[in-house]
């Protein structure tokens, strides 16, 4: 199963939603109840997204925050009652959850700021929120910016590129970076080459000192030395370096994830979470996040807003130009059946 | 023989029975209804789904990832058991003979890492072992070594802080037992001419064995369902038998692929219990008698 990014955040704002409940308009008005992740992560939404489309719609949105949101959402789906509308999660908890049922299908006339988004953003069930990359990061301490490593063929390159290493214990994104290496395109990576993936891995296995489990995990092992250069989430790496920390990385040969919404099946207020579903992605909603949080727009419309200062463009991972050197990674591929076995090659690839 | 005095002493000793079973419901109950039902409903979810199946155990039959991690978890306890016992018993032989302020104060500085969460602990190791930790920092500085030593992100940084969590669980209660030996003993010994190894040897050593006992098997057990310290400090590679079961949480998306996985781990521990107790009566471990 995809738990992609359900850690990728602090989870500190657990009780995040039970204030922002306290805050609610009178309760007859139309209202929602929408969930996200937590922690600042969720704050930066209520403030960019939230809060406005909940002023511009003249609705109540209540919020409620869950670090894994997909057993929740089987079991209130299952009891037939769902108190939760409209979920931000790992876009492939929306692929799955369209498959088994569990999720409303989007008529996208009714949503015309998703329907205005590449059709590689959304599904029947789904439209993408916001984008992360797993990127290459290195210690500028061991590596100057011209000799820094640049590409995953440059992260398997041990003699070249001398130093410690670190990738995330998990196939999503780990497999996708070693075809890179191998030399696949990014634009060419799916279906993958699930067995050349893991040949290709088996050859930096004795190259890896910490393969990490949490995205805290993957920033200290790059801040404390322990590793000199390491795949991790982008929202990681900036925040060392606005710590003052001698990191960088390069959105080049980056693999482009998103969580998107999606709308529970028989949600209390389908109608009304429709409309929210279609204002939450509205490019200029969606263009206020970056100025929050380490996070990129899913709408590529907020780059045309001028919301963003371009030095800032040049830091999210989707904007155009940053979208062009990375892989999208395919949420259809890792639901597939090809991707599930591959998810479960990875305990074994990992003891060997 | 039946005398009236002695038919009303059986008497209070039945109701005496009945009141002691009567005081222990309450703890009873809470243990069908936190440990019994909930244990029982997952065995049952391994089993039943849409229908009767055995497809969990055939699974954790049929891929060797399971045995690998099952061995490595009892490879990993039973030497987690063996160090504590090596570093606990002198704890606890040095806190029963030492006057008694002393005693308290050595078994203070046990229990004091109670105080702090394991996971509190577990980040207190990684500062400590890995490459640039205070470990490695020093020895490079005393010029003992010249590469940074891999004492972290491994199986070995695994097993130092699963002995540290668990040090407390050996040394309790081999000073409970070693408390309640008598010293007369050793200084009977002691008026026959047999010196403090001899004594220590063939008095003090067997008297404490239940002690040893208790606390091996409390550490071993607990060590065998760990998860915070190989998941922290394992470097994902020590993939330890309950890592196993959060994952197969993820992966199959029903509770019944982890818990055959946690069902397999108690039969096995129950069939260690059933074949060591051939040996050694249990409730000289459990009971203390």
């Amino acid at each position: 199963m995809m738990i992609a990014s359900c850690c990728r955040r602090a989870l500190l704002g657990v009780s995040f939603g039970a204030f922002a409940t306290l805050s609610a308009l009178p309760a007859h008005a139309d209202q929602i109840t929408f969930v996200s992740q937590g922690g600042a992560y969720q704050k930066a939404q209520t403030i960019a997204i939230l809060d406005p489309s909940a002023k511009k719609l003249g609705i109540t949105i209540n919020q409620d925050s869950i670090p894994d949101a997909w057993p929740a959402i089987k079991s209130q789906v299952a009891s037939g009652k769902p108190t939760w509308d409209v979920v931000d999660v790992p876009t492939g908890y929306c692929l799955r959850g369209g498959e088994q049922g569990l999720l409303e299908k989007l008529d996208f006339s009714k949503l015309p700021n998703g329907a205005a988004m590449p059709e590689a953003y959304r599904s029947p069930y789904s439209v993408a929120y916001e984008f992360y990359s797993s990127v290459l990061a290195y210690s500028q301490k061991k590596f100057s910016a011209e000799a820094a490593p640049n590409s995953w063929a440059d992260f398997w390159d041990v003699k070249k590129f001398p130093g410690r290493r670190a990738l995330r214990n998990h196939p999503i994104a780990t497999l996708e970076a070693a075809l890179m290496a191998d030399g696949v395109a990014p634009d060419k990576l799916y279906p993958l080459d699930v067995d050349r993936a893991f040949k290709k891995l088996e050859e930096i296995k004795p190259n890896i000192t910490v393969w990490w489990t949490s995205g805290a995990q993957s920033a200290q092992l790059l801040n404390d030395g322990e590793v000199d250069m390491v795949m991790a989430w982008n929202g990681r790496v900036s925040a060392l370096t606005k710590e003052g920390a001698k990191v960088a990385y390069t959105y080049n040969q980056g693999i482009l994830q998103s969580t998107s919404l999606c709308i529970l099946k028989d949600a209390p207020n389908l109608a009304t979470a429709v409309r929210f579903l279609n204002e939450a992605v509205d490019p200029v909603h969606q263009a206020n996040l970056p100025l929050h949080i380490d996070y990129g727009p899913a709408n590529p419309k907020a780059f045309d807003t001028g919301v963003i200062k371009p030095e800032r463009v040049a830091q999210l991972p989707s904007a155009p130009e940053n979208a062009a050197k990375q892989a999208l990674m395919s949420y259809a591929w890792w639901s597939s059946p090809a991707g599930e076995a591959a998810e479960k090659r990875w305990v074994g690839f990992m003891q060997k | 023989m039946s005398s009236p005095v002695q038919d009303l002493s059986v008497l209070h000793q039945r109701r005496e029975q009945r009141l002691m079973l009567a005081l222990a419901m309450p703890a009873l109950l809470v243990i069908l209804l936190l440990v019994v039902l909930p244990v029982g409903w997952l065995a049952w979810q391994s089993v039943y789904q849409n229908g009767f199946t055995l497809e969990n155990y055939r699974r954790i039959w049929s891929e060797d990832i399971y045995w690998r991690s099952f061995v490595l978890t009892f490879e990993i306890s039973l030497l987690v058991t063996l160090l504590a016992l090596l570093l606990g018993y002198p704890i606890a032989y040095a806190a029963s003979i030492a006057p008694k302020r002393w005693g308290i104060i050595i078994l203070a500085l046990v229990v004091l890492p109670f105080w702090t969460s394991v996971l509190v602990r577990a980040y207190a190791w990684l500062a400590l072992l890995q490459r640039t930790g205070v470990i490695n920092q020093l020895l490079r500085q005393l010029g003992v070594i010249d590469e940074p030593l891999a004492l972290v992100h491994n199986s070995f940084g695994t097993i130092v802080a699963t002995l540290h969590i668990l040090l407390p669980f050996m040394v309790l209660p081999l000073y409970a037992t070693m408390q309640q030996i008598p010293r007369d003993l050793m200084q009977a010994g002691a008026s026959l001419g047999a010196g403090p190894m001899l004594t220590f040897w063939r008095i003090f050593l067997p008297l404490s064995l239940p002690g040893v006992l208790a606390g091996s098997t409390l550490v071993f057990v607990l060590a065998l369902g760990f998860y915070i310290t190989p998941e922290l400090l394992g470097g994902g590679r020590t993939i330890m038998i309950s890592m196993l079961v959060s994952r197969n949480v993820e992966l199959y998306d029903q509770w019944g692929a982890a818990s055959a996985v946690g069902v397999v781990l108690l039969v096995a521990v129950g069939l260690i219990f059933f074949a060591v107790s051939r040996f050694i009566p249990l409730d000289r471990v459990l009971g203390q008698k």
